[in-house]
């Protein structure tokens, strides 16, 4: 495919840009790349690019933790399918395997001007391409009463490691007979399936080990990815147990005390003895610090190639970014991320660029050997990534197939993330 | 019925040399089961053909059995009870499974299942990309599969098979033709690794590395046409060209050399 007209414009105006003098940038050493955030978006870019450009790119991951837990696949963790130390990685491979440069500190501001990441002990990381992909950040405020303090006793677990576990161990200890309720995020947010699938899970719990508990789901949307899939589900597996409550009888959330349990609502007060409080959602926190969000809290892109529509020297992945019809996914970031590293490889190297190419998955698993999923194809238009095809998993389909995309997203699992952090 | 048709979903190819081998397994069984204890012992073969043909879903990326099979990635597996590893003319061994040949392993319901359950322990060296069948009672349902192909009148073709062509119909040869375009293979292919892993392992999505490009264009051809079942692989080859399945087929294959 040919460069969008906009984007030669852009690269034509840049009379310094590496396209148009690469022996210049060989004269100064290596093109470098800093990625910022190990996850889905992270993770595969950096590896992308490591590995294709064949030592050409000296590239930088920037990432706080040792290990990185996936948040997809958490829920089924909690749901007692997997082990945490399964769905936990390491960097180990990036490093040894591909030559990617890790380090473990939290990125605190990006220089743009100067093309320069500062890090949390001062140092400088100087970049020729920056990509960022830090995931989510909480908006705390969202839910009145809520805060970092409050997610001790009233865990959010929307960004996987020990808040998943905190909350499992909650759910596991909950009194006989007692109530978990679930504050769930409004649009847009990290994973839409994800609350209905850890709904699947605690629910698949309690059947074995509580099973006068109740469930209740206080939303602040009126419908949800997969609803009829999850609903049926519910009745099948758990039959009275789970109540949803939809924005429309609800009204607002006035306030959760995570001392009490108490949730304040305008149609009533609920009680909960295990609260699972998942706030809206906003960019992670460099990416706002780096300036590249808009008003709406997230990173506008350029839907062919995922760049930065205040800097075509950055890069957004993931969460953090406006990707049009795509959701908020690992599947959608790991997609993001191979045309992303594509695209920076022939800005850096002059390598092959070929055309954007998006697509997406998500399985979620309902009860033992009950799987659905859903998904589509997605390609760059004018001013924002599309939806071209898509297709989910039908009501009433029998228990042969449902086993089949359970056991299909094992496969799936292995796969992306051998492809986020190698074999 | 519906493992023939679970099969299909994946493999419609070799779906159907399983029907008719169902077909002539259930038959042979039936004469078996008098000869035996009666009735139990004949459901219990049954079951286990039956849950045979699920497990071979591992192989079948690989190996081809039934009437007309022939040596794919690996090679055909008709008559296996009583081969000698490593021996079938015209397919692709590592040096460790002729060897292993050559040192005087044969194939017995045994050594199979020795092999099925860790094949890189059992044959260190060997390039099967299998990661080892871990229950027992699986690896006697592969073993009842495969023996159904080996022993008795079952592995003489009676039945009249549909073409392969079944599969293929309708693609011009000038699609089959197509020379790819691996390094536009390799970009596309980043969209392939998200479920399919690049080391080839299968660890529940099947291993797409090596293949021959001809299967790798039918297959994907089949998808794209809606004459292969699986929604993911439906939208996923739906949107590719043929340039780019052939891209894709190259890649894959140069990727298993």
């Amino acid at each position: 495919m040919p460069i969008s007209r906009r984007r030669f414009m852009i690269s034509a105006a840049l009379s310094t840009s590496t396209l148009a003098m690469p022996s210049f940038l060989r004269a100064q050493g290596k093109p470098k790349v800093v990625v910022i955030g190990g996850g889905a978006g992270g993770g595969t870019a950096a590896r992308y690019l490591a590995k294709d450009s064949k030592g050409e790119i000296d590239v930088t991951l920037i990432e706080p933790q040792q290990a990185f837990t996936t948040c997809f696949f958490s829920n089924l963790h909690i749901g007692g399918f997997r082990t945490f130390d399964s769905i936990t990685h390491s960097y180990k491979t990036l490093e040894s395997t591909h030559g990617v440069k890790v380090i473990h500190q939290m990125a605190t501001a990006v220089d743009r001007g100067a093309k320069v990441v500062t890090l949390a002990d001062g140092s400088k990381v100087p970049y020729d391409r920056l990509i960022v992909s830090p995931g989510i950040s909480l908006k705390w405020e969202s839910v009145p009463g809520y805060s970092p303090e409050a997610a001790e006793m009233m865990p959010h677990a929307w960004q996987a490691g020990p808040q998943t576990q905190l909350l499992k161990s909650k759910i596991e200890a909950m009194k006989q007979g007692g109530t978990f309720v679930m504050i769930a995020p409004p649009n847009p947010y990290r994973c839409p399936p994800g609350p209905y699938e850890r709904i699947s899970m605690v629910a698949h719990i309690f059947k074995q080990k509580n099973p006068t508990a109740k469930i209740i789901v206080l939303d602040p949307k009126e419908k949800f990815s997969k609803q009829a899939l999850f609903q049926e589900g519910w009745q099948k597996h758990y039959p009275g147990m789970v109540e949803w409550i939809p924005a429309s009888i609800l009204g607002s959330i006035k306030s959760v005390d995570a001392k009490t349990g108490k949730i304040e609502t305008d149609l009533d007060v609920f009680n909960a003895d295990v609260a699972n409080v998942i706030p809206a959602q906003a960019a992670g926190a460099i990416a706002a610090a780096a300036g590249l969000t808009n008003d709406t809290g997230f990173c506008p892109i350029v839907p062919g190639s995922m760049q930065s529509q205040v800097d075509e020297n950055v890069y957004v992945l993931g969460d953090s970014s406006i990707a049009g019809d795509m959701p908020k996914s690992a599947f959608s970031a790991n997609s993001q991320a191979k045309v992303c590293a594509n695209a920076v490889r022939g800005a850096l190297t002059g390598s092959r660029v070929f055309p954007a190419k998006f697509s997406n998955t998500c399985w979620s698993l309902i009860a033992t050997d009950d799987g659905v999923k859903v998904g589509a194809n997605y390609e760059p238009a004018a001013d924002k990534i599309t939806k071209t095809t898509g297709f989910i998993s039908k009501t009433g389909e029998d228990s042969a197939l449902r086993k089949a995309t359970y056991e299909e997203s094992l496969g799936w699992y292995a796969g992306i993330t051998e492809d986020i952090f190698g074999a | 019925m519906r493992v023939v048709k679970r099969f299909g979903l994946d493999n419609l190819q070799s779906g159907l040399a399983v029907a008719v081998a169902l077909v002539i397994g259930s038959m042979a069984i039936a004469g078996s089961a008098q000869a035996q204890s009666g009735e139990a012992a004949g459901k219990e073969h049954d079951r286990l053909v039956g849950r045979g043909v699920e497990v071979f879903q591992r192989c079948s990326a690989c190996h081809r059995i039934g009437v007309e099979a022939e040596n794919r990635i690996g090679p055909q597996l008709n008559n296996l009870i009583g081969r000698k590893a490593g021996t079938v003319k015209g397919a692709r061994y590592s040096p460790a499974m002729v060897r292993a040949g050559a040192e005087g392993l044969v194939w017995t319901p045994e050594t199979i299942d020795a092999f099925v359950a860790d094949p890189k322990g059992f044959i260190e060296g060997t390039t099967m990309g299998l990661r080892g069948v871990d229950d027992a009672d699986d690896r006697k349902a592969l073993i009842a599969y495969l023996a159904s192909f080996s022993t008795g009148p079952s592995n003489i073709p009676e039945t009249p098979v549909p073409p392969r062509a079944g599969v293929d119909a309708g693609l011009p040869t000038e699609i089959l033709a197509l020379k790819g375009d691996a390094e536009f293979g390799e970009y596309l292919s980043g969209e392939c690794v998200t479920c399919h892993q690049a080391s080839g392992e299968d660890k529940g999505i099947p291993s797409i590395v090596g293949w021959p490009p001809a299967d790798f264009v039918i297959a994907m051809h089949g998808y794209k046409s809606k004459k292969r079942e699986h929604p993911v692989m439906r939208m996923i080859a739906g949107r590719l060209s043929a340039e780019e399945i052939a891209a894709l087929a190259a890649y894959f294959n140069k990727k298993g050399q």
